[in-house]
């Protein structure tokens, strides 16, 4: 076994194993740290694969930002674990069925007989200098111009979409505007008034007494 | 140019340098040139075993009693001392002297986790006899040993006795 | 085949210690330099008990901190506990792998260098969040919140601040970005980058949770912040990873915007001559001490920022900015104007 099948199978164990855990683990926030371990993972395999720019982004990208977003949620609900595994024998039946069911599906979309050895020819090494970057980015912005660009175009859609509906303007909100507060300088706020001192009438020596 | 352009031209400049004031963090930079400056100051730190601040000769610190130079304490067990004393850390029994019959305490106990280090005591002693040292670096190890006795107050009372007759004596022509 | 393989992995180790064993140094005496630092311009000594000049201060701290009991709160998850200090450190040591220290001496030259460096540091939130979480307490929970948010947010910033040094020099391999700022002071990428400059270091500052971006731990506010409930060799390896990842950022610093190991007399006649001995580490070393030392300034001088103004910093400030300048360079590049190498 060469070094790079041990990394491989070391790494599909751990793909493997971890995306069971998601599934397996009662502890949502721990089934959501498996799943970022199987990014992981799979990053790892993609590295295998000379992806390195994809394997980097989906580090960057899948774990290092969405999943950050999703634990967030996830610690932030309360579940209540003993509800969540009642009927678990009753929806068993159904679930292993839907599972089969999958499994089948992903075998006749992305079977041997598509990806198979004797379909594809084996992934040669590329040489040294092969910057997969610069590869990555000559299809992107040739070949898949438009759909790029349109999934961009998609994307701002999206946040500009999420952003009005959540935002209900300044209705009953106290807010500051920071300029103001910025500008805000010792001339406009403070004013030295001299106050003359009162004199009070001269006491005479005779009312003292 | 009328007044109204340079007006204008006023405003257009004051909005401008605000601008570049506030994207080259101007006000920051100031800030770091503060700090930058103490930099090179000369440092205030005391080095608290070898050095240390001066101190007043009113300073009040740990009690001590006193004896007059022929070796006779000073204390008549007037119980002054425990009547002002505003945390009623002091404790006096009082009672004849074997030898000769004179007035003197049998026991005189300042607890010093009761006292607040006011110098009441100081003050209002007819005979000067209890009085506040300049130690203040003391610690005890077993419970019970923040009680001072008579016999340890007279003792840090002989040990100190040149340092306390020397603060009274400066201190004399105010009081 | 087992005695190569240990051969291969002895020669990995190897190398690994070399890196690794200075930074870990370079931070025990920055825990040091701040302390003496911070504490003269307070107008104070600082650390002068243990040994000469208080010297040997950090080996007191690290022996201290070492014979000291790991408590595992109640209801906490053992597991994940252990695990938050680990996965904090981890990535912070990691990244040291693609930094450039000379022409040669660099221990993986990938390609994706610099995405490597923004990936590693985006893992680290994990260490935070799992640390807050696991403690079972409110205030450490509070303190990852507060904290990941930040990174997260800032991350960007400094990703976009990062494209502009891409933009101008094609590349996204350290060494190749240092290369192209070759030619004296005015050919370093700090002169067009201004402003992706000062927002990759501010971004920097508050990633690596610094004052005055520290409210993670807000210590008036939340204790301490995700570390609260450690102690011990735990709460060390989280002061090691905060202090790693302030050298690795100062030295990011220093490669993306100042040439790296160039010497600063670059092209100038006699000066280059003169110090053309001095070994491009040392240049390096300087540039990023500098900029440890501006960590450490900013400590000792700005109070810390409230919450929402980190965020709106963050996203209503630097983001626009870095966008705007990304498009300004763009032009700039392709412009007849542009001054820093052809693209």
């Amino acid at each position: 076994m060469s070094f790079e099948q041990i990394v491989f199978y070391g790494f599909s164990f751990m793909l493997i194993f971890s995306a069971l855990m998601v599934i397996l683990v009662k502890n949502s926030v721990k089934a959501a740290l498996f799943l970022v371990l199987c990014f992981f993972a799979s990053s790892a395999l993609w590295l295998l694969l000379e992806a390195e720019f994809l394997a980097i982004t989906l580090m960057l990208v899948y774990v290092g930002a969405v999943m950050v977003l999703f634990l967030f949620v996830v610690m932030m609900l309360d579940i209540n674990y003993s509800a969540l595994r009642q009927g678990y024998t009753k929806v068993l039946p159904i679930a292993l069925m839907v599972a089969l069911g999958f499994l089948l599906l992903l075998q006749w979309l992305v079977g041997n007989e598509h990806f198979g050895l004797n379909i594809i020819a084996e992934p040669q090494k590329h040489p040294a200098d092969y910057s997969n970057v610069r590869e990555l980015g000559r299809v992107l912005y040739t070949d898949y111009f438009y759909p790029f660009e349109l999934a961009a175009v998609i994307l701002l859609v999206a946040i500009i979409a999420a952003i009005s509906l959540t935002f209900r303007g300044k209705r009953g909100r106290k807010s500051q505007d920071i300029d103001k507060q910025v500008e805000a300088n010792k001339q406009n706020r403070l004013k030295v008034v001299k106050v003359e001192p009162v004199v009070s009438p001269k006491i005479s020596d005779g009312e003292k007494a | 140019m009328d007044k109204v352009t340079i007006l204008v031209m006023g405003g257009v400049m004051s909005k401008l340098g605000k601008f570049f004031k506030t994207f080259l963090l101007w006000e920051l930079v100031q800030g770091l040139r503060v700090t930058g400056r103490h930099l090179w100051k000369k440092k205030i730190t005391i080095q608290y075993p070898e050095e240390t601040t001066p101190m007043s000769p009113r300073f009040r610190g740990l009690h001590a009693l006193r004896r007059y130079p022929n070796g006779e304490e000073r204390c008549i067990a007037c119980k002054l001392c425990e009547a002002v004393c505003p945390a009623l850390a002091i404790t006096i029994e009082a009672g004849p002297r074997e030898q000769d019959g004179t007035r003197r305490t049998t026991l005189y106990e300042i607890d010093l986790f009761k006292c607040i280090y006011c110098g009441f005591c100081e003050e209002s002693c007819p005979v000067d006899s209890i009085v506040e040292t300049r130690v203040f670096d003391y610690h005890f190890e077993k419970r019970g040993e923040q009680i001072m006795t008579k016999a340890k107050l007279l003792a840090i009372g002989d040990k100190l006795e040149p340092q306390i007759a020397a603060d009274k004596a400066a201190d004399a022509r105010y009081r | 085949m087992i005695m190569e393989w240990a051969l291969i992995l002895l020669d990995i180790l190897l190398k690994i210690a070399a890196i690794l064993l200075p930074v870990i140094l370079a931070v025990a005496y920055t825990t040091y330099a701040e302390r003496k630092v911070i504490g003269y311009m307070q107008l104070r000594l600082g650390p002068n008990r243990v040994g000469p000049k208080g010297l040997f201060q950090p080996f007191a701290d690290v022996i201290k901190l070492a014979m000291k009991e790991i408590v595992v709160p109640t209801g906490a998850s053992r597991s994940l506990f252990i695990l938050g200090p680990i996965l904090f450190i981890g990535p912070s040591l990691a990244a040291w792998a693609v930094m450039p220290f000379d022409a040669e001496l660099v221990l993986a030259d990938i390609d994706a260098g610099l995405l490597f460096l923004l990936a590693m540091t985006s893992i680290s939130v994990y260490g935070v969040i799992i640390a807050g979480w696991a403690s079972n307490s409110k205030y450490a929970f509070l303190g990852s919140l507060r904290s990941a948010s930040q990174i997260v947010s800032y991350e960007l910033a400094m990703g976009f601040a990062l494209v502009g040094v891409l933009m101008c020099s094609n590349s996204m391999n350290l060494g190749t970005i240092i290369e192209k700022q070759s030619g004296g002071i005015a050919s370093w990428y700090f002169i067009p980058l201004f402003p992706m400059l000062v927002v990759y270091w501010i971004s920097g500052v508050a990633e690596t949770n610094r004052a005055p971006f520290d409210l993670a731990e807000g210590e008036s506010e939340i204790v301490a912040g995700f570390h609260v409930e450690y102690a011990g060799m735990a709460f060390a390896l989280f002061f090691l990873a905060e202090y790693a990842n302030m050298i690795l950022i100062s030295c990011l610093t220093a490669v993306m915007f100042f040439g790296g190991w160039l010497s600063p007399f670059q092209g100038i006649p006699v000066l280059d001559n003169l110090t053309s001995w001095i070994p491009g580490t040392v240049w390096l070393l300087l540039k990023a001490g500098f900029f440890l030392f501006l960590f450490l300034w900013f400590r000792a001088t700005f109070p810390r920022f409230r919450y929402d103004q980190v965020m709106r910093l963050g996203w209503k400030i630097f983001i626009p900015v870095t966008i705007v300048w990304i498009v300004v360079l763009a032009v700039w590049i392709k412009s007849p104007f542009w001054l820093w190498g052809a693209s």
